[in-house]
Formats: structure tokens, sequence, C-alpha cells
């Protein structure tokens, strides 16, 4: 394999480089960076003039749903819509079934991982905090952290028993691994479905109110003092967990988030229709909280935009809106919703937006970083910061597409994906 | 001038000119019910299906005699819990009833929203009958009409909201017709029984009866519904009925006469006692008439619609 990226716009804050230049890769591998290259003819030659082209994005929060969950996504699917939505690596949540909490599903996931695209999407399993992720007693982390988990999580619950949620920091720091929390009091939001708030009360649906999120972050945060532990937000959704984790940060405790497009994007007002497809865990927030969650990724006290993509198959949401299971696809409009809402207004330039989809991620999970450099593995997302499109549930290669962005107008589209000498191209 | 949607889905965003019609046309269809013979044709040769997906005996009986009278043929079932609980989907329900050709759905659930969802997936008129905790539009109409009725007109009047607002679909139907209407309401209850940012939709909220009641026209008394998790959100029957339940001397305390309206079923002496639910300021039975009437008018307004 050898391809001349021509005259894209390389941005890599791991090398700190962002200029235009030519990048020749031979076998997988970046050969030259320089303007101006020049190849032999039987080269292929792909012209990437107004594109930019970045280490490989990552993707820390997705259901790939197998194994249990195959009707919805499958390893393969799941990084097909990976790679479609300009992402070369995710990291899967463990709320299969079986669940994440012994060595052999991890194993299962990473051999089913490498037969998928051959190497294209690498994958990174996510163990749970507690035995079948039921709260009541530790995974075996030890086990899980040697099999390769990255990190370790009771995602779509709470780890909700502050003893467990102690210990649990305690022995993931001896693995240098984070706790990453779904932070929601169960209490307060039992048998919620939507923000509790001005919406909820007209709809008269049962609500989750914000501070339910808000005092599980603060309780985590005491415990991160007290243990000196790591603990990373998933799916920070409140203007107040925002301002905690702000706090944290100048503390200098290790703590760290990340944001949704789908929360920086819309509000509970979009659950008026009852469409099942704004139905998500946690729910739609207020105007209020979509700023502050803005203001958080522009002053960096959101580290990481992630989609907590959550297939669910067509028949799942076609039901009443208290009945239908939470969560909505999310990999195929990553870019293309934050371009549009950050970039496009200001809030983060591309070379943040770099940061928060490639290198925080991988800091954050003690990753290696990928770098753009000669000698190094080409991993690279090329994408188109400009152009329009219109979003269209039913081309997406997820297995699902319950998504409410359904012939939403974006800017920003991903152009295409490199990784361990595999290529996909987007667009061509 | 017809209603201007096919489905009576909710009072949230009804136009005036759509209430004020299904009143007006109640008013005829209330005459009809005091002849010998209560019968009229209009509705001959047209299919109801009430689906009751949640029990019901008032709401029920009531429909099925307003679809009767307006010669409607009916048919109907009673289920407590979800479809899902059959194992069949709502939209599965629903799609195999208007498959025998059924012009009309009454249908209770539940879910709020369930209505909405089906008026999404069948082509038949729908008529909620109350979803979840989220509207019951015909209680409100026929809330509203007893109101006019009795007052003869609705504007500068004061109606007051007591209880469970925050469970209570009646309440949110009555809050979004009598302020398209143009009428005063306030609500009345525990603040944990007090939705979030009620206020914003144009309603004053107290939580002493003692400060709303001197300037009250008429107090719709909601039901406390135990079965939707009410015991949660107060610490006893007994403090409850102490501090919100209307009882004769509360009333009179006041030195003037309140109407009295409850949507029922009712828990004497839990928040209203027997002396004001039988009392003569009480217009609890005329709800249930004017219920029929009201339902009459919104099956013919619909079914002539086209």
């Amino acid at each position: 394999m050898e391809i001349l990226l021509k005259g894209g716009r390389l941005v890599d804050p791991v090398s700190g480089r962002d200029e235009t230049t030519d990048i020749h890769i031979i076998g997988g591998k970046i050969e030259k960076i320089s303007t101006r290259i020049s190849v032999p003819s039987s080269s292929q030659v792909v012209d990437l003039k107004g594109k930019v082209v970045a280490p490989g994005f990552i993707d820390m929060h997705v259901h790939l749903r197998e194994p249990g969950f195959e009707y919805k996504e499958t390893i393969l699917t799941g990084c097909t819509a990976a790679a479609s939505g300009g992402f070369t690596a995710v990291c899967c949540m463990p709320n299969t079934n079986p669940a994440i909490d012994d060595e052999s599903v991890i194993k299962f996931i990473q051999h089913r991982a490498r037969v998928a695209l051959g190497g294209l999407v690498d994958v990174y399993p996510i163990g749970a905090v507690t035995a079948g992720r039921k709260g009541e007693h530790l995974a075996p982390m030890a086990e899980l952290a040697d099999a390769g988990a990255v990190a370790f999580t009771d995602d779509g619950d709470p780890v909700h028993d502050t003893e467990i949620m102690r210990r649990a920091f305690e022995y993931a720091s001896m693995y240098d691994k984070p706790i990453i929390q779904h932070a929601q009091d169960k209490q307060m939001t039992k048998g919620g479905v939507m923000n509790e708030g001005l919406t909820a009360t007209e709809l008269g649906l049962p609500g989750m109110p914000a501070i339910a999120e808000d005092v599980v972050v603060a309780r985590d945060i005491s415990l991160v003092e007290f243990t000196k532990g790591q603990y990373h937000v998933a799916h920070m959704s409140t203007a107040g967990s925002t301002e905690l984790v702000r706090q944290a940060k100048m503390k200098g405790l290790r703590v760290t988030s990340e944001a949704t497009p789908h929360h920086f994007t819309l509000t509970d007002d979009a659950v008026r229709r009852f469409d099942t497809n704004t139905k998500m865990n946690p729910p739609l927030r207020t105007k209020d909280d979509v700023e502050a969650l803005r203001q958080g990724l522009k002053d960096g006290t959101i580290d990481v935009i992630a989609t907590d993509h959550a297939p669910h198959s067509f028949d799942e949401k076609q039901v009443e809106y208290q009945v239908a299971p939470f969560g909505i696809v999310g990999l195929e409009t990553a870019i293309g919703l934050s371009v549009t809402q950050l970039v496009q207004k200001r809030l983060l330039s591309l070379y943040q937006l770099v940061e928060k989809f490639a290198v925080n991620p991988r800091r954050i999970l003690h990753l290696p970083q990928v770098r753009i450099a000669e000698g190094e593995t080409a991993n690279l997302t090329i994408f188109d910061p400009v152009a329009e499109w219109s979003v269209s549930p039913q081309k997406f290669m997820s297995k699902s597409k319950n998504s409410p962005f359904d012939g939403y107008r974006l800017i920003g589209r991903p152009f295409g994906v490199m990784n361990n000498s595999q290529v996909f191209w987007f667009a061509l | 001038m017809p209603l201007h949607s096919n489905h009576l889905l909710g009072l949230d965003g009804m136009p005036k000119d759509d209430i004020q019609l299904i009143l007006d046309t109640a008013v005829s269809f209330r005459e009809v019910l005091e002849r010998p013979i209560k019968k009229v044709p209009p509705l001959q040769g047209k299919t109801i299906a009430n689906m009751f997906f949640e029990n019901s005996t008032r709401t029920r009986f009531s429909f099925e005699l307003a679809e009767r009278r307006l010669s409607a043929d009916v048919l109907g079932f009673q289920a407590s819990g979800s479809s899902l609980a059959k194992g069949e989907t709502l939209k599965d329900t629903a799609r195999n009833i208007e498959a025998m050709k059924v012009d009309m759905v009454v249908m209770r659930h539940s879910a709020a929203g369930a209505p909405h969802y089906v008026s999404q997936v069948i082509e038949a008129n729908v008529i909620n009958a109350g979803d979840g905790g989220h509207e019951h539009p015909t209680q409100a109409l026929l809330d509203i009409y007893t109101i006019r009725e009795k007052f003869g007109r609705l504007h500068d009047l004061h109606i007051c909201l007591v209880g469970d607002i925050s469970n209570s679909r009646v309440a949110r139907s009555n809050i979004f017709g009598l302020k398209t209407m143009g009428v005063k309401v306030s609500v009345c209850g525990p603040a944990t029984m007090i939705p979030r940012e009620l206020d914003k939709l144009g309603v004053d909220v107290y939580h002493h009866l003692d400060e709303v009641l001197p300037t009250v026209d008429v107090l719709n008394v909601l039901r406390i519904q135990l079965e939707r998790g009410a015991g949660r959100l107060f610490p006893s029957i007994r403090e409850y009925h102490n501090y919100y339940g209307i009882t004769k001397q509360r009333l009179e305390k006041t030195g003037r006469a309140i109407t009295v309206m409850h949507p029922g079923p009712i828990n004497r002496d839990v928040e209203i006692s027997a002396d004001v639910a039988d009392g003569e300021h009480s217009l609890i039975l005329q709800q249930v008439l004017n219920g029929v009437a009201v339902r009459m008018a919104v099956l013919y307004l619909l079914a002539t619609r086209n």
C-alpha cells in the first residue's frame, strides 16, 4: 500500500503541528511528511485540499452490544459505524450479556475486534466495577486489567454504594486505571424518563432531576480526594456537575469528564413530540445546562467528546415513551455535530477539537498517544471541516438507526480513516 | 368551522375556538339527554373502539353511553397494565384493531404520550381518555362546561385545583384549557406534590388552603392517587386530610359560597369530607352527567370533521 495524502491540513497536538503538507504512506507507515512530495505514477494520490488530517479519533464511550445483544449491534457493525464516523478506536462498555466482568469476555471481544475490519478500528474493552454490574461486590479488576481492560465502569447504572465506590477507587489505583461513573442517584431518578423541569411538568412524564447527577459527582469527588483515585465522569449533562468538576480540577484532583454531542446540542424541549429517540440516560437537559457544557468544553473542564453510542432496534423504540429503552446512536454524527455546534460557533478551534477526540481520551486511559510523524504507524482521521450534509439514519453503517438528528443539516464530515494498514474512504 | 385536528390528544395548544365549539355543541347534546328517548343518529355506521389499557369505570361508561346515544357501533376492552405486559406492543394492538375498519379509537393508557404515538401509526381519529400523568382532555372540558353552566360565564372566575398536581392528568388538562379560556387558575397542595416550574404555566401556587380560599370561586379537588405512588409525597392520610382536606367547617369559615368539584372517584374524608361532597355547593354529579354530553360533542365533531 502506497498512498500520497496531498495538501491536507495536518493537525497533531501531540507533535504540536498545524500546517498544510503532504504525507507519504508506505505499507501503513508514515514515510515522509513534507510539502510537495513527488511519488511514482503507480501510487495512489488523494487530494486533501481543505481537509484536516488528525491522529486517529477514539470514542471512549460506545456500546457495541456484543456479546448478548447482537440484534442491536455487533462488534463488526459497531466498528464499521465507528470507521464511517471517523474513529479509529472505540472503548466498549461492559453492559453486555454476560457483562465484561471476567477475562473470557475481554478475550472474546478482542478476538472479534481483530477479525472485524482487519485492525482498522482498535477496540479497548472497559471492565465492570462490580460483578455482573450488580453493585454488590467488586469485579476481578486485576484480572480484567491484565487482560486489557483500560478502565472500569458499571455504566448504564451508577456505582451507588459509597463503600464499594471507595474500594473500587483504591483497587483500581493499583493498576493506574480510572473509574468511569454514570453519575446518578438511583432513588431520585427511579421511574424517571426525562429531565425534571418545565417540559416534564407539561408532559406529565416522570422526571430525573439534574441534582441527582450533581450529588453523586460531589460524593465521588470527595472519595477521589480521600483515596487518591482517578475519576472520569461519563456523559456529563448538568451545569452543576460541570462546576463541581471545574472546582475539583482547580484543586489538582485526578478528575476528568466527557460530554456527548446530543447533550451539548439538544434540550429537553425535543421530548415534546414523545419521540423515543430523544430518550436517553442521562436525559436531555435545559438550555442553561447545554450552555454550561459548551463553556466547560471551551475552558477545558470537559476533556473529551464521547458519543455514548447506544444502538437499539427499530421495534424497541416503536413503543410508548415510558416503555422505550434509553439511548441513541452517535458514532456517525459525532464529528458533524461537534464541528457545527463547537467549531462553527468558535467555542473550539480545530486543534482543540482534535484534542477532545484523539489526545485527551488516550491521556485519561493511559494509552500511547498517536503521533503523525515520520516512521510512525499511520493512524489517521481525515475530515472535511466545512462540508455540509444532511443526516439520514437509514444510511448509517450501524445496525441501529435510533437517532434524533434525522434530517439535520450539519457542517463537518468524516472523509476517511487509516489504521494498521487498513484504509476506509468515506466520500470517494 | 370544524375542529383544527383529527384527534383529541390534549388541551395543551388547543385553540380557543375549538374549546368554544366543543362547549357550545355540548349544550345541544345536553338537551338530548333530557329527552325521553336519548338517542340521535349522527354516528350511525361509525365504529368506535374503546381501548382502556388502564382500569376505568366512570370514563369508560361515559364514553360508551355517549357513543351509543350517537348511534355508533361500539366495542372495547379493559386491561390493566401496559400493553407490553400482554406480550403485544401497543403499535400492534392498535393496528390490529384498525385493520377491522374501526373509525375512531378512544384510549386510556398508563403511559404519557401513548395516544399521541397511536395517532401516528393509525388513520382512525384518536381520543385521549387519560394518558399517564399527562392529560385527560374530556375531563377538563366537562369541568369547564360545568363551571360555565353554573356561572353562565368563564371570565372573572378564580378556579383552584387542590391536591396532587404532580401525578394529575386532570390538573394538567384543566390548567391548559382554563388558561386558554382566560380563567384565573391557581393550585394548592404540599410542596412535594407541585411539579417544578409549574408557575411558568401562568398559575399561582399555594401551599396553605386558608390563603387561597378567600378569593376562590371554584375548588376542583383532586383525588389522592395512592396507586400512583402518592404515598411517598406526604407523611400520612391523616395529616393530608387535616391540612388539605376540603371540609364543611373550613369552607364555612370563609363566609362565602365556594363551588366544589371533583373528577372522581372520591376518597371520602381524605381529600374531601362527605358533607362537602354531598353538600349544596357540590357539582360532582352534575359533572358526571355533563361528561356524557361533552363526550358526545367531541365524538360528533371529530366524526363529522371531513
